[in-house]
């Protein structure tokens, strides 16, 4: 296990590329879904908004 | 119907929303099975190089990266092309949904490329004509993004956009055939070769699965960003009109 992790010696350069890799993929999928998810509640609620009828005369 | 006519058919945001909704589940599930795959294979399974030992496995996650940084930005200019000639606002998210994906892809490849680069060249950087070309795209990516967030009147930054997206191609070849036409000390290609892919099956394997992880939580993000711009453009043509 622990060569595993040694990576033959170089595991300074290669422990960080696969961190690096999968959280910069990672990140851009979280931002993603949270972009969607934050667009599909303000339009559901402009579209409430906007089936209510105006209280203006 | 002729392709012509499917295409303007998907053109339009609720025909192309109801189809992304229902393959944005099947690029994730894909995505995920793969990496699930490839990861293991990649850190475990695959090899060591017998020359550069286990740094080789960097490879894995920078040449799909790579790769993903040219073939994005592929999709920008069919994007950047549609957005000039039709004038469609698809093409117009399109291009703004996929510009922060292929930068973050380019991103991964310039740092895991010189993770691998201090122990085998010795340096985490040199200017030799591939490294400095892929430095060039990502401040291109940089650069589109930057009139999309400059520029608040949708239609005008989409055509900038674009204009810049088509201007900046230029730069694609520069980057494929860097290794051919400099002596670099990037090494030339050894998958997408004229004789074949020039690499041994455990290690082309393990690669080719991890390509096509890259590829499918790609589409899956761009989809699911396209659907976000549409939604966004619908909620301020509501917020207008009150």
């Amino acid at each position: 296990m622990n060569d595993f992790f040694a990576m033959g010696g170089y595991a300074a350069y290669v422990w960080p590329s696969y961190i690096i890799a999968v959280a910069t993929i990672a990140g851009m999928a979280i931002q993603t879904v949270t972009a969607w998810r934050r667009a599909q509640e303000r339009l559901q609620a402009l579209e409430k908004d906007a089936a209510q009828p105006t209280s203006q005369p | 119907m002729n392709d012509t006519a499917i295409l303007h058919r998907y053109a339009n945001p609720k025909a192309f929303s109801d189809l992304a909704a229902s393959i944005t589940p099947i690029a994730g599930i894909i995505a995920l099975a793969l990496f699930a795959i490839g990861l293991p294979w990649s850190l475990i399974i695959a090899p060591a190089d017998y020359q550069q030992g286990d740094s080789a496995r960097i490879m894995f996650v920078h040449v799909p990266a790579a790769w993903m940084s040219m073939f994005v930005y592929s999709c920008l200019a069919g994007c950047a092309i549609a957005t000039l000639v039709w004038r469609h606002l698809l093409a117009e998210a399109a291009l703004r949904a996929a510009a922060p994906l292929g930068a973050a892809f380019t991103a991964v490849a310039l740092i895991t490329g010189s993770l691998w680069g201090k122990p085998m060249w010795g340096a985490f950087w040199v200017w030799d004509a591939r490294l400095t070309s892929v430095l060039v795209l990502f401040f291109i990516y940089l650069g589109i993004m930057a009139i999309f967030s400059a520029l608040e009147e949708s239609g005008k930054a989409g055509r900038a956009a674009a204009i810049l997206t088509l201007v900046g191609a230029v730069n694609i070849p520069i980057v494929k055939f860097s290794v051919d036409w400099w002596s670099t000390l990037h090494q030339g290609s050894s998958v997408f070769r004229a004789d074949g892919p020039k690499m041994a099956p455990e290690f082309l394997y393990p690669l080719l699965i991890m390509a096509l992880a890259y590829m499918a939580v790609f589409f899956w993000m761009w989809l699911i960003r396209i659907r976000t711009e549409i939604l966004v453009r619908r909620a301020a043509s509501l917020e207008a009109a009150r």
